[in-house]
């Protein structure tokens, strides 16, 4: 074995330059490898981190009642009992005992109990339609964070203190500071204070978004008890699926994986995937090919010395494993001159965490390289390439191969 | 003398039909140990063919072939590769070295393969084996680098590494002049006289058939001598 590997290094060394050759077209293989996995892996955070990451990831909501028939529906007219009030029995209750148990649960990092609703705000003549989310104070920033994205004042919701999104205070010219009047669509006003601006950098937040404390929002949705949502962060986001249906056993209640709502989401970033995959597997094939034609131009080559190897007692094995070492060292030598070009070249990239939107570039992640898969794939396809040219070297007949 | 070799009725055709060559046609031949034997005849006569086939690089058509008492025309690939390994050395007229080793590289080479590394005994064999066939400069020369004359005196140093009973060569000085041939086989007949190795040498030239005790010549498909 260890002979053999001599003379498979030497054949490598008496050809320099095709080797070197050889070599190098496995590095780019190898490379196009790398760069694919760091630009995919990248792209795929990128856009997670962009719309699944402010998501939360599991998400228990209140069904809605529907409104009770008072009257026997006529062709005409239907009457429906809309009153407020009774909306409320949808809510969660209970909520103080099982949400220590959901934060108990291993992924899951934070909890938020909302209460979610629609209301205007007004300002001297001005009104728009906004949807108030009741936050619990402490906890703002356990889904999206708020607090990154405030650009002026605080995320820190007392009572009386709204936070509004950085479009909406510019279209309606508020300040911070300033005083808000807020209806719900209960009826109900409340005179609230602007302590914090954010802006989220996506259009439907920063525009339509109010944020009150959960105590407001009591005020503002009658509902002195329960919530209507809680929201779940976790650790991984693709543990989701599995966790969604470990809390519904645990509190019956109906908890929602965020992909069953982001099956678009997860699609695209499937597809983007599979189009790396198949890229990867393009750049794989080529490296086999490349290795499989010419380690069969060098048995050709080689084909005296392969018979004076077996006249001399050298067996079928031997050469076998003469031609598949060429194919390993090749697969082994491209595939970390590969790694390393590729570790460099990405370093020359800004990285995904420094990456913005709107900004020239990738959004690559050097983390994901797969450096080490690479290598070795390489290596083994490298080693399936030699298998066919070491095949018909063993077999090749000494006598003809000698050529007397 | 004992017996070395033995053949009986071997038959060797190649192709089938209307291209059906009967090269060998019955050959009955025995060589004992310690012979330097030349094998004459004319060319296309089938020298080679029988040289190959007392190699074990190849199946006779029929007949019977053994060799210290082991049947060869039964035997597996992978124990005709080793009996050759083991009893058997080679020199060819072409293509005899592997040109990208050195010559000691190329002389160990039967030990190594069959040892799976190149050991310290087989290197300093090898060595002795070049300095006898006065090749003592050129070691460790790239085989490609020597001439005709001295690739062919390591191909008999390689032939002799593994201390085989029976040398085969194929026309060993057919493209050297004179002088080369000349040392060549003064080297060859020195070694049959020193260690007792069996030689068969092909050729077609007077003067080195003379030089062996034994001509053995083949002709219409038949061997003589
Ligand atoms: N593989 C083969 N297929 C078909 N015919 C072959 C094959 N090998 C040899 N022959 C034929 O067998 C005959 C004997 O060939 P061989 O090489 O043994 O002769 P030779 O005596 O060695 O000749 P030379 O002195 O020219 O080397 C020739 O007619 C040759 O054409
Ligand atoms: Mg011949």
């Amino acid at each position: 074995m260890l002979y053999a590997i001599k003379i498979a290094t030497r054949y490598l060394t008496a050809s320099k330059a095709q080797t070197a050759l050889l070599v190098f077209g496995v590095a780019i293989g190898v490379f196009i490898f790398i760069f694919m996995s760091a630009l995919i892996g990248g792209l795929a955070e990128f856009i997670m981190a962009r719309t699944a990451g402010d998501m939360a990831h599991i998400t228990i909501q209140a069904e809605a009642v529907d409104p009770a028939l008072l009257s026997p529906a006529d062709a005409h007219r239907v009457l429906l009992a809309q009153e407020p009030a009774s909306q409320t029995a949808a809510i969660l209750k209970d909520t103080a005992a099982f949400i220590p148990l959901i934060e108990s649960l291993p992924g899951v990092i934070g909890t938020s109990p909302q209460i979610n609703g629609s209301g205007f705000l007004t300002r001297g003549a001005q009104v728009t339609q906004v949807s108030i989310n009741g936050l619990e104070p402490g906890k703002e920033s356990v889904i999206a964070n708020l607090a990154g994205y405030i650009t002026q004042g605080t995320a820190n919701l007392g009572a009386g203190g709204v936070l509004l999104g950085k479009t909406l205070t510019q279209d309606m010219n508020l300040r911070l500071g300033q005083t808000v009047r807020v209806q719900s669509s209960y009826g109900i006003e409340a005179l609230l204070t602007i302590t914090g601006i954010y802006e989220m950098g996506s259009g439907g937040p920063d525009r339509r978004q109010a944020y009150v404390s959960l105590a407001t929002a009591r005020t503002l949705f009658k509902m002195p008890q329960g919530v209507t949502r809680i929201e779940i962060k976790l650790a991984d986001l693709y543990t989701a699926d599995a966790l969604a249906p470990r809390i519904k056993a645990l509190t019956g209640l109906d908890a929602k994986s965020w992909t069953e709502q982001a099956a678009q989401l997860l699609e695209a970033l499937q597809a983007q995937a599979q189009t790396g995959y198949i890229l990867k597997a393009f750049a794989l094939l080529t490296i086999i090919i490349g290795v499989a034609s010419a380690l069969l131009l060098s048995t050709y080559r080689r084909r005296p010395e392969i018979g004076i190897m077996r006249a001399m007692g050298a067996g079928r094995w031997f050469v076998m494993v003469v031609f598949v070492s060429q194919g390993a060292l090749i697969g082994l030598m491209g595939g970390l001159f590969g790694a390393a070009a590729g570790y460099g070249v990405l370093l020359a990239f800004p990285g995904r965490d420094s990456f913005a939107p709107g900004q020239n570039g990738l959004p690559i992640d050097i983390a994901q390289g797969a450096y080490g898969l690479a290598i070795v794939l390489t290596t083994l396809g490298a080693i399936a390439a030699s298998i066919l040219p070491a095949r018909a070297a063993a077999r090749l007949d000494p006598v003809t191969a000698i050529g007397q | 003398m004992t017996a070395l070799l033995q053949v009986q009725d071997l038959v060797k055709t190649f192709g089938s039909g209307d291209a059906e060559t009967r090269v060998l046609r019955g050959v009955h031949l025995a060589m004992q140990t310690g012979e330097l034997a030349a094998l004459l005849g004319p060319s296309g006569s089938g020298k080679s063919t029988l040289l190959t086939i007392l190699g074990t690089l190849m199946h006779p058509t029929s007949g019977q072939h053994s060799m210290l008492g082991v049947d060869l025309t039964t035997a597996s690939d992978r124990a005709l590769t080793e009996f050759r390994n083991q009893h058997i050395g080679f020199v060819f007229q072409f293509h005899n070295l592997l040109p990208d080793f050195t010559a000691l590289e190329n002389v160990v080479f039967p030990t190594a393969v069959r040892e799976g590394r190149e050991t310290a005994a087989a290197r300093t064999r090898g060595q002795e084996l070049l300095v006898r066939m006065g090749l003592a400069e050129r070691i460790h020369f790239p085989t490609a680098n020597l001439s005709g004359g001295q690739k062919q005196r390591v191909a008999v140093a390689r032939a002799l590494m593994n201390r085989p009973e029976l040398v085969l060569a194929d026309e060993p000085t057919g493209n050297l002049d004179r002088a080369s041939a000349a040392q060549v086989m003064d080297l060859i007949a020195e070694i049959n006289r020193d260690e007792g190795t069996t030689f068969l040498i092909s050729t077609h030239d007077e003067k080195i058939a003379a030089l062996c005790q034994r001509q053995i010549v083949v002709g219409e498909g038949l061997v003589t001598g």
